[in-house]
């Protein structure tokens, strides 16, 4: 909807997200820093969900970039962003290292793209 | 407490968080990568890397924005996603108690996962540290890195053509994050809820699937850890 100048121009849209999340975000941070000494810590009744918010966001934000469900198994399988993806968890799991992660990953999505489904 | 500003503290603080840093920069780099293809300009990517400061929240926000999302989706995912640093805070408020309003303030934007991990671990080993001083070494330096990475991350978006699919590596990055944050059965089933969910209900209307897989997942969560117990 920006057009052919989409990001050069001021794009409203961009700049209330960023600072809705950033005000949110802020006062997620500050809450008990700022209110300290009036409540002690988090009751156990939010503190046992927060514990599952990390991996059930995370896998929610990856999978779908891995796997688009098609008609056929082998159409859904044979994905060269989910090959790529398996590699890279592997490598993820084995070092836990963000760089190891992201280098093999692209390295496996490229030779797959390019080379063997190309 | 007379002295300096830049003390062996501060500089401890930035001394331990360097190896951090080859997480940290890739990782800028990407939410730099994924602005652009985002439509977002250089203005844009740093005001949201710096007014916000969290990368994965980013990241999601970012990718919803360049769908077209809804403000309220866009903006309530990313809510849902920093709701972990409730945690953090929580945890930290006790070490930062005795200073003034306006330093605990400056203190909780720096707020991040690794900046937390650190300083905790640093306040309970370390008693003797000054502790807004070494928590300020580590944070700042990851905001440092963080707004260069964007700015270096935006450049090399612009430059690199799609066929590449540069932003392939903001999945990768979450993948990176995810793998240990499965550390138990209950998180790992909050892990798998969430992702098949989240790939099966990613034709929603108004991209609701990722919230969907989230709350999912971490109800799975729950009921796991009920059943156990």
């Amino acid at each position: 909807m920006t057009g052919a100048l989409g990001g050069v121009v001021a794009s409203p849209r961009a700049w209330i997200a960023i600072v809705a999340i950033g005000a949110i975000t802020y006062g997620i941070r500050l809450s008990f820093i700022h209110l300290f000494g009036r409540i002690d810590g988090v009751p156990t009744r939010v503190q046992r969900p927060l514990r599952y918010v990390p991996p059930a966001v995370l896998a929610a934000l990856v999978l779908p970039d891995l796997v688009t469900l098609r008609p056929s198994v082998a159409a859904t399988l044979l994905d060269e962003r989910l090959i790529a993806g398996l590699v890279a968890g592997a490598v993820a799991w084995r070092t836990e290292n963000v760089f190891a992660t992201i280098a093999t990953g692209m390295v496996t999505l490229w030779m797959f793209r390019f080379v063997v489904f190309a | 407490m007379r002295d300096s500003f830049v003390n062996e503290d501060l500089l401890a603080g930035v001394r331990d968080v360097s190896p951090l840093m080859l997480g940290i920069a890739p990782f800028a780099l990407v939410a730099g990568i994924a602005a652009v293809d985002a439509g977002l300009g250089l203005a844009e990517a740093v005001g949201m890397s710096v007014i916000v400061f969290a990368g994965a929240s980013q990241l999601a926000a970012l990718e919803l924005l360049g769908e077209n999302a809804p403000l309220a989706v866009v903006v309530g995912t990313a809510a849902v996603i920093n709701l972990r640093m409730l945690m953090y805070s929580a945890s930290i408020a006790p070490h930062f108690a005795e200073y003034g309003r306006r330093l605990r303030a400056g203190l909780a934007y720096l707020l991040t996962d690794q900046a937390y991990a650190l300083s905790v671990a640093e306040f309970d080993e370390n008693p003797e540290r000054s502790r807004w001083r070494y928590y300020l070494g580590a944070a700042a330096s990851l905001w440092v890195v963080w707004q260069i990475g964007t700015v270096a991350g935006v450049v090399v978006g612009a430059g690199v053509p799609d066929a590449w699919g540069l932003t392939f590596a903001v999945p990768l990055v979450f993948l990176a994050l995810l793998v240990p944050a499965m550390k138990d059965r209950p998180t790992t089933v909050a892990g798998a809820a969430g992702g098949a969910v989240a790939v099966a209900a990613a034709g929603l209307p108004l991209n609701l699937g990722l919230l969907a897989g989230a709350l999912c997942g971490i109800a799975a969560g729950l009921v796991t850890e009920a059943m156990a117990s």
